[in-house]
């Protein structure tokens, strides 16, 4: 387990007032909000800051994780030396059983313990109950989203043990992903969320799905963009070239006159599913380099005859 | 429990045809039907059909739940300061996505 500096993740003095911590931490959590955030570590750097902000704003916790502070190093291996929290009263208070599994084990070990088991928060449940919803999210390849893929995505449960204590389980699951998905869009696995109470049915997993970005093509809704370069004698005087797409090579017809960046739509090509999106090829006119006689002179030749001004619409030549 | 499940469980797509009752997407959402019906007054859920039973939620209603449920809970902003937040993500989202087209 490694030392954490709650100091530094916040980005405060070891001196700043309990105001001081309490304003940094609201502008950090707007930064880094997993929903707002576009950073993406985010979601990492939220959990840790909210972490920090656990300890330091109570000055109890914050007062006993000062007085171990001053030994160790962040990353450094930690252990707490025993008894190290006599004299601080602060078990169990503002620490609640549906936090457990979100801090780290270096949290966990010093102010996790101790919290009230599953009596104490019978209260408030019935008897029987349906286990909760699973929320979470997984990545997979655009060519998933064609052929369809099986995908193995381990997710980390936090379960009651038998004394009471939350640890998280690692859990594999195996998940079919289906045809013509597409970002954004959520998959439902019946019964795969928490363990219901007392005989209940077991809650549902909810499954995120989000696209790794792709060498080759970018994805809107349904659409599939793909940039396609192209010789400038293919654009002016039209060609029959080979196309990559996500369910193999197609031969596409560039149509003469071409121009840079025009787009070829290919009706029914992009993501598949109830409504197919469509693939935009968007011509990418490349120049050929004029790095030999023969090259610079065929050049000279467009110049001399062809009596092009590209910055005609400019008013100037 | 069992460590691994090998078997592949069924799955199910929420695509733009899903729709949820109200009792689906409090269900879902973990929370009450006072809840939904704040979040449909200030505008954040647009259901339709009549109020209650008869209310049929898209499937974004459970993404833009979520959101305002996490925007609460964990920045403390009211449901006017969601929707507004909302509304501005997914503009942000529109823009990122016409970014990512003419970018490159």
């Amino acid at each position: 387990m490694e030392f954490k500096d709650y100091y530094a993740i916040m980005g405060v003095a070891r001196d700043a007032t309990q105001d001081e911590i309490k304003r940094t931490y609201r502008k950090l959590a707007r930064k880094y909000h997993p929903d707002v955030s576009k950073e993406s570590d985010a979601e990492a750097r939220f959990k840790e800051v909210g972490e920090a902000y656990e300890v330091l704003k109570d000055p109890e916790k914050r007062a006993a994780y000062d007085q171990l502070g001053k030994q160790w190093q962040p990353g450094q291996e930690f252990h707490p030396p025993p008894d190290w929290d006599a004299g601080f009263e602060f078990r169990g208070g503002g620490y609640t059983a549906g936090d457990a599994g979100v801090h780290s084990d270096f949290f966990e070990e010093l102010f996790g313990r101790g919290f009230a088991g599953p009596g104490g928060t019978q209260g408030r449940r019935t008897f029987r109950m349906r286990g909760e919803d699973h929320h979470a999210k997984v990545l997979i390849d655009l060519e998933d989203s064609f052929s369809g893929a099986t995908r193995s995505i381990s997710l980390r449960v936090p379960e009651l043990t038998g004394d009471g204590h939350v640890t998280t389980r690692e859990r594999t699951l195996s998940v079919r992903i289906p045809k013509g998905i597409r970002p954004g869009q959520l998959i439902r696995l019946a019964g795969q969320g928490a363990a219901g109470l007392g005989g209940g049915e077991p809650g549902d997993l909810y499954l995120e799905v989000e696209f790794h970005d792709h060498p080759l093509y970018r994805v809107d809704g349904a659409d599939i963009y793909l940039d396609l370069p192209v010789a400038p004698w293919e654009a002016a005087l039209g060609a029959n070239v080979k196309v990559p797409t996500p369910a193999g090579n197609i031969d596409l017809k560039i149509p003469a006159n071409s121009r840079q960046g025009r787009k070829l739509r290919l009706k029914g090509r992009g993501l598949t599913g109830k409504q197919p999106g469509d693939l935009y090829v968007v011509l990418q006119v490349s120049l050929p380099p004029a790095d030999s006689d023969a090259a610079r002179t065929l050049y000279k030749q467009m110049q001399d005859q062809l009596g092009f001004n590209p910055r005609a619409a400019m008013g100037v030549a | 429990m069992d460590k691994k499940d090998p078997s592949t469980p069924a799955v199910e797509l929420i695509d733009e045809e899903t729709t949820f009752t109200l009792a689906e997407l409090c269900r879902c959402c973990e929370v009450e039907a006072e809840l939904i019906e704040a979040l449909v007054e200030h505008g954040i859920l647009e259901p339709a059909g009549r109020q209650g039973r008869y209310w049929c939620f898209s499937a974004s209603s459970l993404r833009r739940t979520r959101i305002t449920l996490h925007l609460q809970r964990d920045l403390g902003v009211n449901l006017a300061g969601a929707a507004l937040a909302l509304d501005l993500l997914e503009r942000i989202d529109e823009l990122d996505a016409r970014l990512r087209v003419l970018s490159r």
